[in-house]
């Protein structure tokens, strides 16, 4: 995955990136009303929403679903891979659409993927799945307690 | 207001019309109320609904990290007392560096870590640094640690509902 450098963000980029990690304002215009707050028009921003999403410097704009409560699953899972095998086991993980973040991370479990499902039912079968096509065992570390949840940083 | 409940037919359909994004239009609410053959004013209040009801987290920007400078980011483990494990949450989980603070079971032997704690930093030598005022806090709490830093982003797509045909 391509990584956009910090330096291509100009000042006005980096308040926007800051001011839409708070509350979007459900009103008949919000873009028009946030354009005002930063001193800048709708247009303008309308425009830098969209190239910062071409150029993946936001990965996504709009409602985040908190998905247990809608009645699906999200579940952290690691693989411990044999580094000659780690390509080909990348490519069996990601092919699975349940498969909704993987990072490689320096450890014996060197692959951590979050499976996200609609049904709680959808975890079990994609983890068989994943041992199945991989060899290798699953362990899943369903949350029991979440103390704190906020991805917003700082531009 | 916390309890989990399916979405019911609206719900998932406006589920999908914005899981790709909210549109980038300056009437936003009005074009999804199009799309979805609803008033704007029906859109508008179920998504204040799903947002005071924690269904939405928010609506918002998802930076990607290393686009605006985080290029360091560890999963820090720790392996603490379960008795007092709630009390450290909610102390680590409050550090303005912890992105997320979860619990999480341990897979003995090989995984003796019950709490997990996201910490996201510009460069390696903060991250670490932030590792060591979580270990401070916990002080004794805490039998062992370690940190796990990403080296690559194999794969971030998100959930995607509704559309596996």
């Amino acid at each position: 995955m391509s990584r956009p450098a910090p330096s291509s963000l100009d000042e006005l980029d980096r308040r926007i990136i800051n001011a839409l990690q708070g509350g979007f304002p459900i009103v008949d215009e919000p873009y028009r009303q946030v354009a005002a707050s930063l001193g800048t028009t709708e247009t303008e921003l309308l425009a830098r929403i969209q190239r910062m999403l071409e150029a993946r410097v936001l990965t996504r704009f709009g409602p985040m679903f908190q998905i247990e409560r809608l009645g699906g699953r999200f579940v952290l899972a690691a693989l411990a891979v044999p580094e000659e095998r780690f390509a080909e086991v990348t490519e069996r993980v990601n092919a699975l659409p349940e498969v909704a973040h993987n990072y490689r991370r320096e450890h014996a479990l060197n692959m951590w993927f979050v499976l996200a499902t609609e049904t709680p039912d959808g975890i079990a079968a994609a983890t068989r799945r994943i041992e199945a096509d991989t060899g290798l065992k699953v362990f899943a570390f369903p949350k029991l307690q979440e103390f704190f949840v906020d991805m917003r940083l700082k531009a | 207001m916390n309890e989990t409940a399916l979405p019911d037919d609206f719900e998932r359909r406006l589920i999908i019309a914005t899981q790709a994004g909210l549109p980038l239009v300056p009437r936003p609410y009005d074009l999804l109320a199009e799309q979805l053959g609803v008033s704007a004013e029906a859109v508008k209040a179920r998504l204040a609904a799903m947002l005071e009801s924690g269904r939405i987290r928010r609506i918002g920007a998802v930076p990607n990290h290393y686009a605006i400078g985080y290029t360091a980011n560890g999963m820090s483990v720790w392996d603490v007392d379960d008795a007092h494990i709630a009390r450290l949450g909610e102390t680590i989980g409050k550090l303005d560096f912890v992105t997320h603070c979860y619990e999480r079971p341990r897979a003995l032997p090989d995984w003796p870590y019950n709490l997990f704690a996201m910490v996201h930093g510009h460069d390696r030598a903060t991250v670490l640094a932030h590792i060591d005022e979580i270990a401070a806090l916990l002080g004794t709490d805490c039998r062992r640690h370690d940190v796990l830093f990403s080296t690559a982003i194999l794969k971030k797509t998100g959930l995607r509902i509704g559309n596996d045909g």
